[in-house]
């Protein structure tokens, strides 16, 4: 398995709560290969964060590794850009600013400037904000806001992009502009990426392969290939496809059964008297 | 009248002003009705021919002059020591666990209580009463600019640390940058009450300054006198106060600052 990109090797996180300990994650293990578009989905409290902070380093593992084209990964670094659900963003910079901001850090000093200041331009306008290049990122609209951390992402060039809930502020229509806008943007920048939801019909729609984890502890649950089209051949028509549809089905009754949902549920029943609705056929209802 | 309802600015110093009038329209009747012995309540107008003739034939200027010296010395003082010390403090848990014991005991210390050793380690120079000042307001300026430091998002420090940012950028570029305008608040707070030491101040071996002057007329029974000097320390503390809001709003558009 020289091919992987990304390989995650039977890792383990545990935290100490007080005199507790927590096990989020135990023995994970899994390969992302070089271009693909990986989705983490699960019940809350799966790990499913904590493993992309993982992969980030800015958490370390209790047990296992994580190894980029492998060497092991120690802490955070360049090659691993990170965008976070929000309030990631310098509300002192402004838009180019802050997508220009690695530019000026220690670590990109050696590299090309004016190469570097003609990919700002590019992210700029390829996320549709050369209009709001000198405003604040406050009066951006939260969609906006997740556009130029995007950019300030891929600014850098980085082997991975990893994306935490990246669309999980924003309001359901936002959030399809911002499906189409990052496929898009994959088919000019092809990157490996590791994206974090809890929202299956994305996770589907977005990805190549699709990571369900099961919480306590964390684990692997299932894996699924979503055979979809290339990015730029989706569209959003492609939800109402009976393929698409049934495969986002059977992945949320996994996260549903492994979620300990289904048991609160019966507890409700007990106490409410209300008899469990008899099982129908599959029939789509008139 | 709304919670939190919204206010014009015309309408906001109408009622400012009409506030101000008010209270010194009571003050004003009171002393005029003789209800109250005038050396216990001087009426404004005693009290504003006092401020002409300490303005005129005496140093009113100079002893303003001293006194603003002093507590910006004091404070520049404090604040040139405390933005770097909140800094590491709000930044590295172990510096906090290491100092916060010391600072929490350090700023209930009554900085009155502080005359006698000052004057013993400082000696009776204008060191003492900058001394002063920087005992008063040092610790709580610790404390409260490593509580904005702490405030900074976390995920703005990640952001960073993912884009190849080393310690001391994260520290300059995201933590102190992004506290920069609740340490500017923190600073413009910390300034009033480097104004209330001033007095204290004025207890160590002084022969100037307003504080001075305010003890001094404390001597005679000078009531207009002390009225006038908590008069014009008042009104130096708001212009200061406004100059450091309008700062604020000049160099932090992006943000509001605390009332």
């Amino acid at each position: 398995m020289n091919a992987a990109k990304l390989s995650i090797r039977n890792l383990g996180k545990r935290f100490a709560t007080g005199q507790r300990q927590f096990t989020a994650l135990a023995d994970v293990s899994f390969d992302v290969a070089a271009g693909e578009f990986v989705a983490l989905v699960g019940a809350s409290g799966c790990g499913k964060s904590t493993l992309l902070r993982l992969i980030a380093g800015l958490e370390s593992p209790s047990e296992g590794q994580v190894l980029l084209e492998a060497r092991p990964v120690r802490g955070p670094g360049r090659d691993r850009a990170v965008v976070f659900q929000d309030y990631s963003l310098y509300p002192w910079l402004s838009v180019a600013a802050n997508i220009r901001f690695s530019r000026g850090l220690r670590a990109n000093r050696g590299r090309e400037q004016s190469a570097s200041a003609e990919r700002s331009q590019l992210l700029l306008e390829l996320m549709g904000l050369e209009r709001f290049a000198d405003a604040y990122p406050h009066t951006l609209s939260g969609g906006m806001r997740q556009r130029v951390a995007i950019a300030r992402a891929l600014q850098n060039e980085p082997d991975v992009l990893l994306m935490d809930e990246p669309f999980g502020a924003l309001d359901a229509q936002t959030r399809e502009v911002m499906h189409e806008l990052i496929l898009h943007v994959l088919a000019t920048e092809r990157r490996t990426i590791v994206f974090v939801t809890h929202d299956v019909e994305e996770a589907v729609y977005l990805s190549d392969r699709i990571i369900v984890l099961a919480p306590g502890p964390g684990r692997i649950d299932s894996v699924w290939e979503t055979n979809l089209p290339p990015a730029l051949e989706r569209t959003q028509e492609l939800k109402h496809a009976p393929d698409f549809a049934s495969l986002c089905g059977r992945i949320r009754a996994r996260i549903r059964a492994t979620s300990g949902l289904q048991s609160d549920l019966d507890a409700l029943r007990r106490l409410t008297g209300v008899k469990p609705p008899e099982p129908r056929s599959a029939s789509e209802p008139k | 009248m709304n919670i939190r309802g919204p206010l014009g600015r015309r309408r906001y110093l109408a009622i400012a002003v009409a506030s101000f009038l008010l209270w010194t329209g009571c003050w004003w009747a009171l002393a005029a009705s003789g209800w109250v012995d005038p050396l216990f309540l001087p009426s404004p107008l005693a009290v504003l021919r006092r401020a002409y003739l300490w303005g005129v034939d005496g140093d009113l200027l100079v002893d303003a002059r001293i006194s603003i010296l002093r507590v910006t010395a004091g404070f520049l003082l404090s604040a040139v020591m405390a933005v770097p010390l909140g800094l590491l403090i709000g930044a590295y848990r172990p510096v906090r666990a290491f100092s916060e014991p010391l600072l929490e005991f350090a700023r209930y210390l009554p900085a009155v209580a502080f005359v006698p050793m000052v004057l013993l380690w400082v000696g009776i120079g204008e060191g003492s009463k900058i001394a002063l000042i920087w005992i008063g307001t040092f610790f709580q300026m610790v404390i409260m600019i490593s509580e904005d430091v702490a405030r900074v998002p976390l995920p703005q420090i990640e952001a960073a640390r993912t884009l190849g940012a080393t310690d001391a950028e994260v520290l300059l570029r995201v933590l102190l940058r992004s506290a920069l305008p609740a340490i500017l608040d923190t600073l413009r707070i910390t300034l009033g009450w480097a104004w209330t030491y001033l007095v204290v101040a004025g207890l160590v071996a002084a022969n100037s300054g307003l504080g001075y002057a305010i003890l001094k007329a404390q001597r005679f029974l000078q009531t207009d006198k002390i009225f006038v000097g908590i008069i014009v320390i008042g009104l130096i503390g708001l212009g200061t106060d406004q100059l450091l809001r309008a700062v604020h709003r000049a160099l932090f558009p992006w943000t509001v600052s605390r009332p």
